[in-house]
Parts: structure tokens; C-alpha cells; sequence
């Protein structure tokens, strides 16, 4: 098959698979199984497209021209194909932890929610393959749209209210900054590629660039850096297969990728470097590397931990992207994959024990790795890597991300990233320690076992890929490596 | 032969039929005749503008008689993309109207409603394609009486008030224009619009013809409804039967603003309207304030329509403020921003008329659960919701990008900023739509509302995907535009 072709299946097959979702709702096996079979496909898609990006290939193809000179452009390069990589792999072991979550909790229209969810990824490789900042606007903003009926999923008068939140902040910032910071760039420097090094290097003042570049980041509310960060404590209110695979993985990692992207390829890292704004706004990714790890530990309710938890951590990523070296980008290239695949298991876990239990707060969770020993087990992996301890994958970008702040003297940010791991530390672990070695607060129920097998399966697969990750950090290393020696 | 003779035609034949409507006396009869005669004019839109951008302007001088004693028909590449999406507009409306009318308006008035409906067309795309500046006085009448009339004839008893109140504001709008033209008829002795632009220069600093550019302009406002000569709209649009609110939302505001164009750049010259006369500050000023209070009012309305209407009120700020820039990205922005808006607002206009059909309501309270039974119907409001908004894909999010890019281009970002906002009020509108249809339990679940008949949902959804396919390949609708907009102001492309 040709590349191009390739590039067009990747879009494609999840809208093809959210087509015959649709038209299968009323067998859920077949529904599913339509599911499963594409997630695959994507994956094994990606996957062929690997080999030839590492030899230094750039599979592109052009889809429509909607603006003289500025095309709709896919174009396939070593980070994008590590977060479509990483996105599509954990879509399958979602859509197997979806069924079991989906069934045993009885929850209502799934047949939408699996048609969402696939369309939500289809969007997710748009925003990774985009060739064209123009490319990667419109694949964000259908993730936007596509996502909001799976956080309202529920219908209810609370799910309504965090719809407008993730809804009004998403939309506020994408179109008010974000697009506004496109036109500005395209009506300076004619052009909206991605280029190695930059497009606007010496096209407009210093003043000019750095109120732009904080356009950019700013616009880019997906990546949660604080103030704009509200909507993803809200979207907490969707079925968890949907807080873990889009609000800890597709959505989020779709924002940090982007500020990733608009600093190598947009601006350039030389450029970045020199930008008065990029000082302060280290110091906000600094700040709210530590306040939502303050406020995650006063939150009881686990989901609302964790996305307190992602939000810190997705400010690591920022935090590399703006130290603007090569080791810093590395690291925060890494560190995409890395807590993905930590927070998913952390938040199978929650919906294994909601599932389960009917529990959502932590205080209500003691003694409860009794009864549910995988669970806590993989609880307790996912919460070492994203601390950042050996043995899991988070050690090795937090180890990068750690060098970038010694490299470029910020001593500062270097506290920052030790006090948080140390935070990390402080409201993750209790969850798995008072669940192993604490008294139930009251009798737990008769009844209360492990979740249902398919949950637990992805549950285990998460937990290892963690460890793997430690083990083997060889080939994402490298794929990050090749982003800047490109 | 034929070919020829198009631009008459394209008049012609739907003034000719309208009488003939009448004639027929039965009412599926009528609307078959009608709907032939909109398809009809549609391809002779399609026919002029491909003559258009291959062979250059056409000059049709009207019963052969030539330019400074006969009337002369002009198409360059404005008009005649304002008769397409004016007859295109028709040509979908007027299949649905058959469900729609049969609902809304008695048996013994549905022959007259078409005769008006082609009464109204026929004026629309005279104004587009005349090139005599009386002649377009008359064709804004012919279209602005039987919009009156259309409009009151509405299921509410409110229509007539609202259509009495157009009427006024309306005449008042047609005098102001029919004195501009009197001023510049008496200081240049013609009324040929090319003749009237080679004559004007010479006495451009008279008070006389200040007097009438000031007539022209307030009275041509108060046609495409610039706040705040807007006051007519919203109720106009409420209460008028859902065809005519459709009709009218889509292509007469549109209308009134290409001849503004017309007047202000083609007769008077950007050059006089901008640098001696202050028309772009005051068009920006209007036109932003517009924008926002019309969009803050929107947010606050309990009906639908009331609730578009409002909205249209503020994209027609969007369509000024590109003029009001002058530039060719900025005017290109407008003319655009004319033929986007009347494919989303005519998609929403049609989704909601189809609701209407179905439930008799157009509160939002009496919405709820409608996402639910009208799964189509409601899906075109999405779309069109979201080209509204200026989503990408969509037809708005074109517009909009030029908007901004014009106003960057002048280095006036602050502008830029409030372009922006707007659309963010939008998406508070819109969304209050959505939810009441989405969210709500509906008040009586057992309501026998079901999905809006196929004569109703291929029309709208047809526009829907007008929406799309325009905001995904722009080739005809960006060239076309740009391409008016350089002769608009005189400058090569």
C-alpha cells in the first residue's frame, strides 16, 4: 500500500468504524467487536508507518486547499508518530476495558459513546499527522466536538454544567487565541508549515513574537496550563473509559503535543530561547506544576485527583517544551507516552473500583486491596511512574526533563520538579497503602470482588507496559531523539 | 440566441410567472409552477456567472435600447454571484415550501403567497443585476412591498404589526434612497450607474452630492438592517410564516448590502466614500456595536427565530465591518461573509421551520427532548450552529479568517479581538439551542413529534452540506470574491 494511502486510512478508519457502530447499535457484540477490530487496525496502520518515518521518510498528502496557498496537509514526523503511536495502542486496551466498564455499570447509550469515541480518535491522528498548523487547528477543534457528548455523556443537570465549562474554555481559548495567533502568523510570515527550524525566525520584533507565543500557549487550552485549566476537573464527569483514554491520553497529550509542535516547528527553539515571554511563562508551567499538586491532595474524590494530578504533569511537558534544548524536548517527548500509560492505569483503576464498589472517594477506599489485589497492585505501579521511580517508564523523562533544567541554569525549576515528585508522592501512594494495610472504614459488602475480567485485563496490560517502558525505553528514546537531529 | 439574452431572462421569467400564478388557482399547482420557474432562474445564475469568468463583464442593454436613454443590465462577478446564491436560495426553498406553506398559511392565500414569493424574487435579482440606479429604487420596491406582504401573512396575529412596522421603517429606507438618487440625477443629469461614476468626480465636493451619499447610505442601512436602523428585523423574521422567514433571512439583507456596494464603491468610488467622507470609521463603530449588542441580546431570547433574527442582526455587522476596512481582503471578507451567511442562516432557518412544523412552537421550553425525536432536523441545526460559531469545515470559519486577516493586514488587531468574541457570543447562543434540545426531558413524553418529512429535510440538509463543501473547497467562493472585490476598488488582481 502507498503512504498516502496510509495516511488516509488512518484518518479514515475510526470514521468508517464510528459508521458501522452506528448501524450495529442494537447487537452490542457486533458493536463492539467493530470496535475492537478497528482500534487494532489503527494500530497496525500506525505501526507500518513507523519504519519508514525512522529511515528519515516524511509520508505527506494533501487533502483540499480551503485557503489559497494554504492547504489541509497531512505529513507524518517522528513526534507525531509517537503520539499516534501511543493514542492508538491505548485505544485498544481502552475499547477492551470499555466493554467490561460500559456493561457492568448498565450505562445508557453506548452505542453513541462508542461512535464519539471512535470519531474522537480519528480527530486524535489528525491532530498528530497534521501537516499544516491550519491542519492540526481543524483536527483540534472536531477533538473539541467530538468529545463533548461523551462528557455529557451522562445527561444529567451536573454533566450539562461541565459541558459549558469544557466546552466555553476548549472553544474560548482555541478561538480566541489560538486562531487569532494563526491568522497573525500567516499574515507575517505567509506561511503556516512545519519547518525544523521555525518559520518566523527574524520575520517581526521580539515584542511582536513573544505576545504571539503567548497567544500560542495560551490558546492551547487542551494542554491545561493554569489559568485555563478548570475544564479538566469538569470533564471528570464522563464514564471513566473516557477520563482515561481522552482526558489522560488523546485530549490532553493532543495539547501538549501541539505546544510541543508550535515551539520545535513554529517558532524554533532558537527563537523560543530568546522570547522574553518564555521566562514567565516557565515559571507558570512551574506554578501550576505545583499548585494542582496541591489542590490534588485535597480533593477525596479519586478522579478529581487524578486530573489534578494530569494537569501538574502536563505542565512537565510544557516545562520541556519552553526550556527549548534538546534534551529538555526529549524529555518532554518521552514523557507523553510516559504518563499516559502511567494515568490510564491509575484511572481504570478508579472506574475498576466505582464498577466494583460504587466508590469514589478515597477515604472510603481503605482495606480495599484486600478484595481487589490487581487493582491496588496496578494502582501502585501507576503511582511510581508518575512519581518518577525506577522501576517505571516515568523515571526516564522526568530523569531528561531534570537535565534540561540543569543544562540551562533554571535552578528554580529544578526545585520545582523535585518538591513535585515529592507531592506526587504525597496523594498518590496513601490510595494503594491504606488499600493494602488499612482497616475498611465499615464492613465492606459481601459481594465486593475484582472488577470484570475485560478491566482487568487492560488494567494488567497498562501496569506492565509501565514496567516495560523502564526496561526498554530504547525505541521511544529514539523516536524523540530523531525530532530535532531530523 | 437564447444565451444572449440571459440577463433579461434571469428577471424576466420570474416576474412574468408570478402573475401567472395567480391564474392557476390551485395551490399544488402554483407551488409546481413556482418551484419550475425557481429552478429555472437558478440555472440562468449558473449560466451568467460561468459566462461571467470566462468572457468578462456582460453589458445588456434592456429592449435594445442603449445606455443613456434605455436601461442598461450589468453583470460582473459581485452581481452575478449575488443572483446565484439569491436564485440558488429560491430554488431550495421552494420545494420545501410545499409542506411548510400547507401548514402555516390557508388554502385560499397559498396562490397569492406564490406569486409573491416570485414577485420578491424577481425584484431581489433585479437589484442585483440593473445598472441604472432608478431601476434599482424600483426593484427594492417591487421586493421590499411583497416582502411586506408576505410577511403578514404569518400565523400569528403579530405578523401584522411587525409587517406594519417594516413597512414603515422600510419606506422610510426607499425615500431616503429615492432623494440620493434625485441629488445625483440632478448634478450629473444621468442615472446609469457607470455614467453617473464617470460624471461624479467633477462635482464630488458639492454639498449637493455630500447630501445625497449621506441619503444613500442611511437609506440603504436601514434595508440591510445596520444597528441601529435595525428595529424591523427581529420582529419581521419572528413572525413571518418559516418560508419567509427563511427567504427573506438569506437573501434581503443580502441584497441591500450589494447595493450598498453597488452605490458606495462602483458609483461614488472608495475613494470618496473613505477618504472624503468618513464612511469607514462610522461603518467599523456601527458595525461593531452591532455585532455585540445584537449577540448580547440574542443570549437573553426564549424564541428561536427571535434568537437567530438577532443573530443575523450581528453577521450583518461582520458583512460592514469588512467593507469598512476598504481593502481588497477586507471588502473580499464582506462579499464573502454575504454568500456564507445566507447558506448557514438559510440551513437554520429551514431546520427550525421544520421543528415548527412538527411541534407548532418556537420557545425554547417547548424544545426539550427534540434532539431526541428530530435526530436530522436537530443535526442540521448543529451544522448550521457551528458554521454560525465559525467552526472549521464550516463556510464561518472562512469568513471569519479573512475578517481577521483584513483587520491585521491594517494593523488594527484590537479589531481582530472583537471579531473574535463575537463568534464566542455565538457559541453562548447557540448552545442554548442545543441544550434546551438535547438535554431536557421533554414536558409531555408521550407528544407524538416525529422526524420532519423528506420534502422538508433534503432542502435543509442540501444547505447543510453547502456549508461544508464552501468551507472546505473555497476555489469558486474566495476567487470570485476576491476577483469583485480588486474591481470593486480598482485595483488589479
Amino acid at each position: 500500500m502507498s503512504q498516502a494511502l496510509l495516511l488516509q486510512g488512518v484518518l479514515a478508519l475510526p470514521l468508517l468504524a464510528a459508521v458501522l457502530i452506528i448501524i450495529s447499535g442494537r447487537s452490542p457484540n457486533v458493536r463492539e467487536g467493530v470496535t475492537l477490530i478497528s482500534a487494532a487496525g489503527l494500530f497496525a496502520l500506525v505501526i507500518s508507518l513507523a519504519p519508514p518515518v525512522v529511515d528519515g521518510a516524511r509520508p505527506a498528502l494533501t487533502l483540499a486547499e480551503p485557503f489559497p496557498g494554504l492547504p489541509l496537509v497531512l505529513e507524518l514526523e517522528p513526534l507525531g508518530l509517537l503520539f499516534a503511536l501511543v493514542a492508538s495502542f491505548l485505544w485498544i486496551i481502552t475499547s477492551i476495558y470499555s466493554i467490561g466498564y460500559m456493561r457492568a455499570h448498565h450505562e445508557a447509550h453506548q452505542t453513541r459513546f462508542y461512535a464519539c469515541f471512535a470519531v474522537a480518535l480519528s480527530a486524535a491522528m489528525g491532530v498528530a499527522f497534521a501537516g499544516n498548523m491550519l491542519t492540526l487547528f481543524v483536527a483540534y477543534e472536531v477533538l473539541t466536538l467530538s468529545t463533548y457528548p461523551l462528557v455529557t455523556h451522562a445527561g444529567s443537570d451536573e454533566a450539562k454544567r461541565a459541558g459549558r465549562v469544557y466546552l466555553g474554555l476548549l472553544m474560548g481559548t482555541s478561538m480566541g487565541f489560538l486562531l487569532l495567533a494563526m491568522v497573525w502568523t500567516w499574515s507575517i510570515s505567509g506561511t503556516l508549515d512545519f519547518d525544523p527550524g521555525g518559520i518566523l525566525l527574524g520575520k517581526a520584533s521580539n515584542t511582536v513574537l513573544s505576545i504571539l507565543f503567548v497567544l500560542y500557549v495560551f490558546g492551547i487550552g487542551k494542554a491545561a496550563l493554569m489559568p485555563f485549566h478548570r475544564w479538566l476537573p469538569a470533564a471528570m464527569v464522563a464514564p471513566t473509559p473516557v477520563s482515561a483514554l481522552l482526558h489522560a491520553v488523546a485530549v490532553v497529550k493532543a495539547g501538549v503535543f501541539t505546544i510541543l509542535k508550535v515551539c520545535v516547528y513554529v517558532f524554533g527553539l532558537e527563537t523560543v530561547t530568546t522570547l522574553a515571554a518564555t521566562q514567565w511563562l516557565l515559571y507558570l508551567a512551574g506554578a501550576t506544576i505545583v499548585l494542582a499538586s496541591l489542590v490534588a491532595m485535597t480533593k477525596d474524590n479519586l478522579k478529581a485527583r487524578l486530573a489534578y494530578s494530569t494537569i501538574s504533569q502536563l505542565s512537565y511537558v510544557i516545562l520541556g517544551a519552553l526550556l527549548a534544548t534538546q534534551t529538555a524536548v526529549i524529555g518532554s517527548a518521552m514523557h507523553i507516552a510516559m504518563h499516559a500509560f502511567g494515568k490510564i492505569t491509575l484511572f481504570f483503576c478508579a472506574g475498576a473500583i466505582l464498577v466494583a464498589t460504587h466508590k469514589t472517594e478515597v477515604s472510603d477506599m481503605r482495606g480495599l486491596g484486600r478484595r481487589m489485589p490487581i487493582t491496588m497492585a496496578a494502582f501502585f505501579i501507576g503511582s511510581l511512574s508518575i512519581i518518577g521511580l525506577p522501576p517505571m517508564g516515568g523515571t526516564w523523562s522526568k530523569w531528561f526533563l531534570v537535565l534540561g533544567t540543569l543544562e540551562t541554569q533554571q535552578m528554580l525549576l529544578l526545585g520545582v520538579l523535585m518538591l513535585s515528585s515529592l507531592l506526587n508522592i504525597a496523594y498518590l501512594l496513601p490510595v494503594p497503602v491504606r488499600g493494602f494495610f488499612s482497616k475498611p472504614k465499615d464492613e465492606l459488602a459481601d459481594g465486593v470482588k475484582e472488577a470484570p475480567l475485560p478491566c482487568l485485563i487492560a488494567i494488567v496490560i497498562t501496569a506492565l507496559g509501565c514496567m516495560a517502558l523502564f526496561i526498554y525505553p530504547e525505541p521511544l528514546y529514539r523516536l524523540s531523539n530523531l525530532i530535532l537531529s531530523a | 440566441m437564447i444565451r444572449q439574452h440571459l440577463p433579461a431572462l434571469q428577471v424576466i421569467l420570474p416576474l412574468l410567472a408570478a402573475p401567472a400564478c395567480l391564474l392557476l388557482r390551485r395551490a399544488g399547482l402554483a407551488w409546481l409552477f413556482a418551484t419550475v420557474v425557481g429552478f429555472a432562474t437558478f440555472a440562468i445564475a449558473i449560466l451568467l456567472l460561468r459566462q461571467v469568468l470566462s468572457q468578462g463583464d456582460i453589458t445588456y442593454a434592456l429592449g435594445g435600447w442603449s445606455a443613456p436613454w434605455g436601461i442598461q443590465y450589468y453583470v460582473d462577478p459581485v452581481s452575478a454571484l449575488v443572483l446565484l446564491i439569491v436564485s440558488g436560495i429560491s430554488a431550495v426553498v421552494l420545494p420545501y415550501a410545499a409542506r411548510s406553506v400547507a401548514r402555516e398559511i390557508p388554502s385560499e392565500r397559498r396562490c397569492v403567497f406564490y406569486t409573491l414569493f416570485l414577485l420578491c424574487l424577481a425584484g431581489m435579482l433585479g437589484i442585483a443585476i440593473t445598472g441604472d440606479a432608478f431601476n434599482l429604487f424600483v426593484f427594492l420596491e417591487i421586493s421590499s412591498l411583497s416582502s411586506y406582504a408576505l410577511i403578514s401573512m404569518g400565523q400569528d396575529r403579530r405578523a401584522l404589526t411587525s409587517s406594519y412596522q417594516y413597512l414603515i421603517m422600510g419606506t422610510i429606507g426607499a425615500t431616503f434612497i429615492l432623494i440620493g438618487v434625485g441629488l445625483l440625477y440632478v448634478m450629473t443629469g444621468t442615472l446609469n450607474m457607470q455614467d453617473l461614476a464617470q460624471r461624479l468626480p467633477a462635482v464630488a465636493t458639492t454639498r449637493t452630492i455630500h447630501t445625497a451619499f449621506a441619503f444613500l447610505v442611511v437609506g440603504l442601512s436601514l434595508k440591510l438592517a445596520l444597528f441601529p436602523l435595525h428595529l424591523w428585523l427581529p420582529n419581521a423574521y419572528t413572525f413571518a410564516p418559516s418560508v419567509v422567514t427563511t427567504f427573506l433571512a438569506a437573501t434581503a439583507t443580502k441584497v441591500a448590502f450589494y447595493a450598498l456596494l453597488r452605490f458606495v464603491f462602483t458609483i461614488f468610488g472608495a475613494e470618496y466614500a473613505f477618504n472624503t467622507m468618513p464612511l469607514g470609521p462610522t461603518l467599523m463603530l456601527l458595525a461593531l456595536l452591532g455585532l455585540f449588542v445584537a449577540s448580547a441580546v440574542a443570549i437573553f431570547q426564549e424564541n428561536i427565530k427571535r434568537i437567530l433574527a438577532y443573530s443575523s442582526v450581528a453577521q450583518i455587522g461582520y458583512m460592514i465591518l469588512g467593507i469598512s476596512f476598504a481593502t481588497v481582503t477586507g471588502v473580499s471578507a464582506g462579499i464573502l461573509h454575504l454568500f456564507n451567511h445566507a447558506l448557514m442562516k438559510g440551513a437554520l432557518f429551514m431546520a427550525v421551520g421544520a421543528i415548527f412544523l412538527r411541534t407548532g412552537s418556537m420557545q425554547l421550553q417547548h424544545l426539550a427532548g427534540i434532539g431526541r425525536r428530530m435526530p436530522w432536523t436537530m443535526a442540521a441545526v448543529v451544522i448550521g450552529g457551528l458554521s454560525l460559531i465559525g467552526v472549521p469545515l464550516t463556510v464561518g470559519f472562512i469568513s471569519k479568517w479573512y475578517l481577521i486577516q483584513a483587520a491585521l493586514e491594517r494593523g488594527w488587531w484590537p479589531v481582530a479581538v472583537l471579531v473574535l468574541i463575537g463568534s464566542l457570543l455565538a457559541l453562548v447562543y447557540v448552545w442554548r439551542i442545543l441544550e434546551a434540545a438535547y438535554f431536557d426531558a421533554p414536558a409531555k413524553p408521550d407528544a407524538h413529534i416525529k422526524e420532519a418529512p423528506l420534502s422538508l429535510l433534503i432542502p435543509t440538509w442540501a444547505l447543510v452540506l453547502a456549508n461544508i463543501y464552501f468551507g472546505i473547497d473555497t476555489s469558486l467562493t474566495v476567487g470570485v470574491a476576491r476577483q469583485a472585490a480588486s474591481l470593486l476598488l480598482g485595483v488589479q488582481p
